[in-house]
């Protein structure tokens, strides 16, 4: 299973806009935004796809992400 | 007075905390983040400063778990008081004990300095020893201090005065070192018992080190 955690939308993201400062300063003109997150790959002792996804929301929702200021998403791979 | 400082691993700011209270007069028991009780009549539990479990996925996101917290969380449910310095702030927020989050520092370096704060609402245990306008000097140091909480909430922090410090400059204007949402440098909940500030005030004891600004805060939790 694999977890993408990011800052949602609204929310200012420091370290996003400070590498987009630096791709400025490389002369890469073209970035119009940049956003950093973390991905976090889990190995789950799980067949059942939907209960798969169901203790991962749980997961993000304890701990893996402060649903304050970031969002996640989750995929599967297999 | 008791007073509890729970200690997780990564936890440095403990001692400074002990001598802290030492200076006021008041003894501290360390209490190890396995244990599962309070001592005994606690009267005041303080989360210190560090880098608890290594700041690992966000600061303070996995000591909120340590099995010392379920006793910490009705404590302070039942209206004990609880003041979070720096790392303990994060984890109050973790717990969601206190409203926000933390993001990295705007301009993603770790700070470490003096700053200014001014006293924004002292109509309660930790600031009543201050008056409102008052001007602090107490160091921070800190990679995650940049208080962010969504609208609706921060007009709910204002009008309940939980706002209590904000960072300034020596003349008390306006003075962000970390780009936190309206300078909020400490707050509190509603029911005003739960302290949470990334200023460490323990820090701040002897003006020969800099600042003794930090007694009349901590005072007001003893006394």
């Amino acid at each position: 299973m694999v977890v993408n955690i990011s800052l949602k939308s609204g929310v200012l993201d420091p370290a996003g806009k400070a590498v987009h400062h630096a791709l400025g300063s490389l002369e890469f003109s073209n970035v119009k935004d940049v956003r950093i997150g973390k991905q976090i790959v889990i190995d789950l002792d799980e067949d059942d796809e939907k209960k798969a996804k169901d203790s991962l929301v749980k997961m993000c929702e304890e701990l893996l992400a402060n649903t304050v200021i970031e969002d996640y998403e989750i995929g599967i791979l297999k | 007075m008791k007073i509890a400082v729970i200690v997780y691993p990564g936890t440095n700011c403990e001692g400074d905390t002990k001598y802290a209270f030492n200076i006021l007069g008041e003894d501290v028991e360390f209490v190890w983040h396995k244990d599962e009780n309070l001592p005994k009549n606690t009267d005041l539990v303080i989360l210190p400063g560090g880098f608890s479990y290594g700041d690992a996925l966000r600061s303070g996101s996995i000591a909120k778990f340590s099995p010392i917290m379920k006793s910490v969380i009705s404590y302070a449910k039942s209206g004990g008081k609880l003041l979070g310095i720096c790392n303990g702030f994060q984890i109050l927020l973790e717990a969601s004990l206190l409203p926000g989050a933390m993001k990295h520092n705007e301009n993603v370096h770790f700070i470490s300095k003096h700053q200014h704060l001014k006293v924004e609402n002292c109509d309660n245990d930790f600031l009543k020893e201050l008056n409102v306008g008052d001007i602090l000097n107490i160091p921070i140091a800190h990679g995650e201090g940049n208080y962010y909480v969504d609208k609706e909430s921060l007009l709910k922090l204002h009008q309940n005065k939980q706002v209590l410090l904000t960072y300034c400059d020596a003349n008390g204007d306006k003075d962000n070192p970390n780009g936190s949402l309206d300078c909020i440098a400490g707050i509190c909940n509603e029911d005003r018992n739960i302290f949470g500030l990334m200023p460490h005030p323990e820090r701040a004891m002897e003006s020969i080190l800099g600042s003794d600004d930090g007694i009349k805060m901590l005072k007001g939790l003893i006394s």
